[in-house]
């Protein structure tokens, strides 16, 4: 089977690859672009540890052919912050003991990110709801959700500062 | 879990799209959100030859509101049908339904013309497209043609749809009325134990019109003309909404399957069912 030539923006850093039409996306940031944020839960769809954003939408990257995403934008964990200098959620995740093994994490943040971008002001009932493809061991959510909420203040009040 | 190997394409119109189906016969299939078919690939259930994916086929993603003339295109997707503003004006049960199927990543990418494909009992809006009344737009090589929703289901995975033709819209007529999409699963984010769809008129306090419609309580979505009949004509009253339901649940046929035994199938399926009646006429 024939490859093909897939560009990719992946944090805001132009990619190319020849890449198999039937490898996932999954793998082709994890094995092939060494980004090993996204992580690989139940390889079924149904986890969300591999969640990433695509052109502005949150996918779970297990359920999408690298071939899918030729040409798109991609953000992952590691396009959100840097161990110097979190993201308000990954600081609220940690104030808030949002995280515990930490292996649905990466998932959980990338998800509540575009969560919140689409919804800033959300209530803990729309966090539950827009979290629910996001599958958690070992925090029984109840944390997570503070962390998100915690998180969607410190935004709202940045922004209000900044005008 | 990774895919026996295949060929891909990415055509930029319809007629490049059933030409690629023509040309490679049964070995190729359509892909669209990729959430039934990329599953089912990983566990080499499906050994496809050729993918075709539609996401670059622009006509495929367009809405059309013409007064109570509604038209969706085959690629929009779940998440585009929640957030789009007309249609939760003119057919707000889409939006009801479509906030009930899995979650927000899966919604991101499954559209509602795979959803409509698939053939898959457990998918929702074949129920809700019976309710509807709606039409499939198929093209295939001789050209265009229109299916009855309620025609298009023959089994489950068998449709009316050929190897070579691509769905590429859906279209129903918008009625006044009331409306809802009750739907039992074991956890957020799983197919239906049992769904109903429910669309009411009302005139003179009394039911004009209903339409009832029933999702994965046989190997295709259920319309049932009989408990649409029980219910016209009264007040939708307690004794209307039980017969309603009696007749909808003579018309499915559930197996037990993990989701539970006939028994508790057909118990929660009369639940639904009822709930959906009541909900749907409290909005009428
Ligand atoms: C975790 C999880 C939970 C889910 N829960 C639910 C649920 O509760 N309810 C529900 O309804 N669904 C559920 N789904 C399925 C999801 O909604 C799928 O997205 C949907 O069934 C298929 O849409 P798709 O666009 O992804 O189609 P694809 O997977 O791309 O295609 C499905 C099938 O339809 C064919 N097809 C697709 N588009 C066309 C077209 N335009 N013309 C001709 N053939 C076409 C394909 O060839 C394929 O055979 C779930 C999926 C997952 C992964
Ligand atoms: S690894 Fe993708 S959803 Fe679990
Ligand atoms: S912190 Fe362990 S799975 Fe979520």
């Amino acid at each position: 089977m024939s490859k093909i030539h897939v560009k990719l923006t992946v944090n805001g850093k132009a990619e190319e690859l020849l890449a198999e039409p039937r490898e996932l996306l999954i793998h082709v940031l994890r094995e092939r672009l060494n980004l090993t944020g996204p992580h690989i839960g139940c390889e079924t769809s149904h986890c969300g540890a591999c969640t990433v954003e695509m052109n502005g939408k949150s996918v779970k990257s297990c359920t999408v052919f690298a071939a899918q995403a030729n040409g798109a934008e991609i953000t992952t964990i590691e396009g959100l912050g840097t161990p110097d200098a979190l993201h308000v959620l990954q600081q609220a995740f940690r104030e808030h003991h949002g995280l515990q093994c930490g292996f649905c994490t990466p998932g959980m943040i990338t998800r509540a990110h575009r969560l919140l971008e689409e919804n800033p002001n959300p209530t803990e009932e729309e966090v539950r709801f827009g979290m629910a493809g996001n599958l958690c061991r070992c925090t029984g959510y109840q944390n997570i959700v503070k962390s998100i909420l915690a998180a969607a203040s410190e935004i709202n009040a940045a922004k209000e500062a900044a005008q | 879990m990774i895919p026996a190997a295949f060929e891909y394409h990415r055509p930029a119109d319809i007629e490049s799209a059933v030409g690629l189906l023509q040309r490679l016969g049964d070995e190729a299939r359509v892909l669209a959100g990729g959430h039934s078919l990329i599953p089912m690939m990983k566990l080499r259930m499906a050994a496809i030859e050729h993918l075709v994916d539609l996401q670059d086929i622009g006509a495929l993603k367009s809405v059309t509101i013409d007064g109570d003339a509604v038209t969706i295109g085959a690629m929009v997707t779940q998440q585009e049908l929640i957030a789009h503003a007309g249609l939760a004006q003119s057919a707000p049960i889409l939006r009801e339904a479509a906030l009930q199927i899995a979650d927000p990543q899966v919604r991101a990418m499954g559209t509602i013309g795979g959803n409509i494909a698939n053939g898959d009992p457990g998918n929702d809006m074949p129920g809700l497209m019976q309710a509807l009344d709606a039409t499939f737009l198929l093209s295939g090589p001789d050209g265009e043609r229109e299916v009855e929703a309620r025609a298009f289901y023959e089994a489950a995975y068998m449709t009316d749809r050929e190897d070579d033709e691509i769905l590429t819209a859906v279209q129903f007529t918008a009625r006044p009325g009331g409306y809802a999409y009750e739907k039992q699963k074991r956890k957020i984010g799983d197919y239906a134990t049992a769904a109903a769809a429910v669309l009411v008129g009302k005139e003179g306090g009394k039911v004009a019109w209903a339409s009832i419609a029933m999702t994965n309580l046989s190997d295709t979505p259920i319309w049932s003309q009989a408990a649409a009949d029980a219910l016209t004509g009264t007040d939708c009253g307690a004794e209307a909404v039980k017969a309603a339901s009696a007749a909808a649940l003579a018309d499915i046929d559930p197996t037990e399957d993990n989701r539970g035994p006939v028994e508790f199938k057909r118990h929660v399926a009369g639940i639904i069912i009822t709930r959906a009646i009541q909900r749907a006429w409290s909005r009428a």
